[in-house]
């Protein structure tokens, strides 16, 4: 079924129209891309992304969350074989009491699998986890030509790892087959320290050591110094899970939702408002603490708030994510102190390593700091994200793509140096350019 | 495509030497690449504007268009679409005859017309179907304040506004859930080329004024823009006065 209508991403900016095409199975999916029109096609999973990625104006657009089936799950190999619609919420849901777990998971968990694949997602874990897409272990596509091809890593790399970050442009992801690792409880001992100033902030986020430790600052800029709650977590132990949940420890408490509260817009997009809402600002808290949470609740910490992206009102906002490579702390430094002689007050800011990129062509993660701020939207912000994607470029890093709606095609080119070969991929996989995005069109992908 | 902080990346202006038109323009140029096109009929005044946006960075097109023509719009337009999306256009084409003149000379009186009324709707008519073909877009309309309530002073030139104002009312609300939007300028006094052989009044705008209350109203998602600010009082005055006291209106 098809329906006009006008779609944007989770920042809830810039909507265009498309015609939606819901319901489809691999037939109908396979003729939509046969006879897209010169506007062409697209797949959408849960609209996550925050800027245009999954927007394709005077197109179709796929929506994939139907398509929701759980395949298989290989119950001593650890893989479980997925249709791309699938969330992470829905996976961990049914691996996790197995006793599995998904290597990488986004901090959202709404993600589908499809929107994790096209966006190469990263985890607080990527340091020595990777991204998603080291765990991909094969997943179906349909190409422009109408076929369905199965792509392996290993067999078809180079349509692999332009599919991995390559935002929907290479195909349509049908169904995949992921490797999971084992999991002994569905719980994380999580320490949570507050700390005051940027080198010890970064000190904090160095600390991993190996794949299931995640970490990540929450950071407030408004002060003379970065203040920050650097929180570590690793899968806790039998002994460590809450008496109640110990006969059971496997069993997955998923974040249960609350309504987001009706606050206004202009009350939350004060910073300190925000801060306080995200727990920064609890002075009084103690400097440590050790507390055991079910996994859930500290890998998606905004998935307890439904809809909290409406708090920013009808302008909707930007999420800007950039890393910069790990000697750039000068950079660094400063894009901080772009970000707090913002427009809009000081946004709150997240602040995560990053381990090696992968062989993802347009694929974010790469090593190095990676920040991320939210903004209220307003043409007042262009001076200032002008000048971090300036900086940013400069120093070799790059924007997030997952996250972006404001970023030029002249950036776009300098930050992902492998674009020229994702474009050559494309042209051989799709030369009448079957697959667009409002995201391509804007930045000449 | 337009981006979340409201910036477009391709600007049609159609009366590619307005004044008001080009102010519009020159606020969106900030130093990223912004593709221009540029649809009027040759002139130097043109060829001053290509060559002052160039120099800003702008990436300018001209497309030859005679907004009397109406049948020769959809052919003229369709390259402009043909080469990628256009983002945002500007309907800012207008002739403002001596409202003396053009009762004295019928040519006249039609002309404006058919400029004012006729080429604004064939435009619109054109812009609407390729922008809903592309899912997104702005058109802002400028209009005028003078065909709220067109007065003796000037009801050649406010009918044909008048026309204008109620035909892209009309398109705003049609095109609502097409991802295409109309902003309605309903511009007063505006310092500028167009009436620079008048008088101006105490209140006059100028066109910078005019490209600033005209992009905040885009990205305000507003349908109507008034600038100045005050024509938009004298407007709701004049519509109140009784027809006997209009009539005598000296301007
Ligand atoms: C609260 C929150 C926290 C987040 N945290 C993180 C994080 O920690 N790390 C991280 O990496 N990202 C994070 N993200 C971003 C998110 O993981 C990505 O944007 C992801 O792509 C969203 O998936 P989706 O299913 O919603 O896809 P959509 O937003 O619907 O689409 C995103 C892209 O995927 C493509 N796509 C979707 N399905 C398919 C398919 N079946 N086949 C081909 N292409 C497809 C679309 O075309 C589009 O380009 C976060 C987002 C939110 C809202």
């Amino acid at each position: 079924m098809t329906t006009a209508r006008p779609l944007t991403g989770w920042g809830r900016v810039a909507p265009t129209n498309a015609r939606v095409l819901t319901g489809a199975d691999d037939t109908t999916l396979a003729a939509a891309v046969r006879e897209a029109g010169p506007r062409g096609v697209l797949a959408r999973g849960a609209g996550r992304a925050y800027g245009d990625a999954a927007q394709n104006s005077g197109g179709v657009v796929a929506d994939m969350t139907h398509r929701n089936r759980i395949l298989h799950l290989d119950e001593v190999g650890g893989v479980v074989h997925a249709e791309a619609g699938v969330t992470v919420d829905a996976l961990l849901r049914a691996v996790v009491p197995r006793g599995w777990c998904l290597p990488v998971v986004p901090g959202s968990a709404h993600v589908t699998v499809g929107g994790a694949i096209a966006a190469d997602v990263h985890g607080k874990n990527h340091r020595h986890g990777g991204a998603f897409g080291g765990h991909v272990l094969a997943f179906d596509l349909l190409t422009a030509d109408g076929q369905v091809r199965q792509v392996r890593p290993a067999a078809e790399p180079e349509i692999f790892w332009a599919t991995l970050g390559g935002m929907g442009l290479t195909g349509i992801v049908l169904r995949a087959a992921l490797r999971l690792v084992r999991l002994r409880t569905a719980w994380a001992t999580v320490v949570q320290r507050r700390i005051t100033g940027l080198d010890a902030l970064l000190t904090g986020l160095d600390t991993a050591q190996g794949p299931d430790e995640h970490v990540v600052a929450r950071i407030d800029l408004s002060g003379p110094r970065v203040r920050g709650v650097l929180s570590h977590a690793r899968p806790a132990a039998t002994a460590d899970v809450p008496p109640r949940h110990r006969a059971q420890p496997l069993a997955y408490v998923a974040s249960r939702p609350l309504p987001c509260p009706p606050l206004p817009g202009a009350l939350l997009s004060k910073p300190t408002t925000l801060a306080a809402a995200n727990g920064v600002l609890r002075v009084a808290a103690p400097p440590v603490t050790t507390r055991v949470l079910p996994l859930a609740a500290f890998l998606f910490p905004l998935d307890r708030i439904v809809a909290w992206n409406r708090v920013y009102g009808r302008h909707g906002f930007v999420q800007h994510q950039f890393v910069v490579p790990p000697d750039a702390l000068d950079v660094l430094g400063a894009a901080l102190r772009v970000l707090a002689a913002g427009p809009g007050g000081v946004p709150l800011a997240v602040l995560k390593r990053l381990g090696p990129g992968d062989a993802g062509l347009l694929s974010f993660p790469m090593d190095g700091w990676t920040l991320a701020a939210d903004m209220p939207a307003a043409p007042s912000l262009a001076p200032l994200l002008g000048r971090l994607d300036d900086l940013v470029a400069r120093a070799g890093g790059r924007v997030y793509l997952a996250k972006d709606s404001s970023l030029s095609a002249r950036h776009m080119a300098r930050m992902y140096p492998r674009l020229p070969e994702f474009r050559e991929i494309r042209r051989t996989l799709d030369p009448q350019g079957v697959f667009r995005s409002d995201l391509a069109r804007r930045l000449s992908l | 495509m337009m981006d979340a902080l409201g910036r477009p990346q391709s600007v049609l202006l159609l009366g590619g030497t307005s004044d008001i038109g080009l102010a519009v323009v020159a606020r969106y140029l900030d130093g990223r690449p912004l593709r221009v096109v540029l649809a009027a009929r040759d002139s130097p005044r043109l060829k001053e504007a290509v060559a002052q946006l160039s120099s800003r960075g702008a990436v300018v097109e001209t497309v030859e268009f005679d907004a009397a023509e109406p049948q020769t719009h959809a052919a003229a337009l369709a390259p402009c679409f043909a080469q990628g999306d256009i983002d945002l256009a500007i309907v800012a084409f207008g002739l403002l005859p001596d409202q003396r003149a053009a009762m004295a000379d019928q040519a006249t009186a039609v002309r404006t017309a058919s400029v004012n009324y006729t080429g604004a709707v064939s435009v619109g008519v054109v812009l609407a179907q390729a922008m809903t073909a592309q899912g997104h877009g702005v058109i802002i309309a400028l209009s005028s304040v003078a065909g709220e309530r067109p007065r003796p002073a000037n009801f050649v030139y406010g009918s044909a506004k008048a026309g204008m104002s109620a035909f892209y009312d009309g398109l705003a609300d049609s095109l609502i859930g097409t991802g295409v939007r109309v902003v309605v300028v309903r511009a007063g006094f505006v310092r500028s080329r167009m009436t620079a052989h008048l008088s101006a009044p105490p209140l006059a705008g100028t066109p910078e004024r005019a490209a600033a209350a005209i992009t905040e109203a885009v990205w305000r998602g507003r349908a109507v823009a008034w600038t100045p600010g005050s024509a938009r009082v004298l407007a709701a005055v004049i519509r109140a006065l009784p027809r006997r006291v209009l009539r005598r209106l000296p301007f």
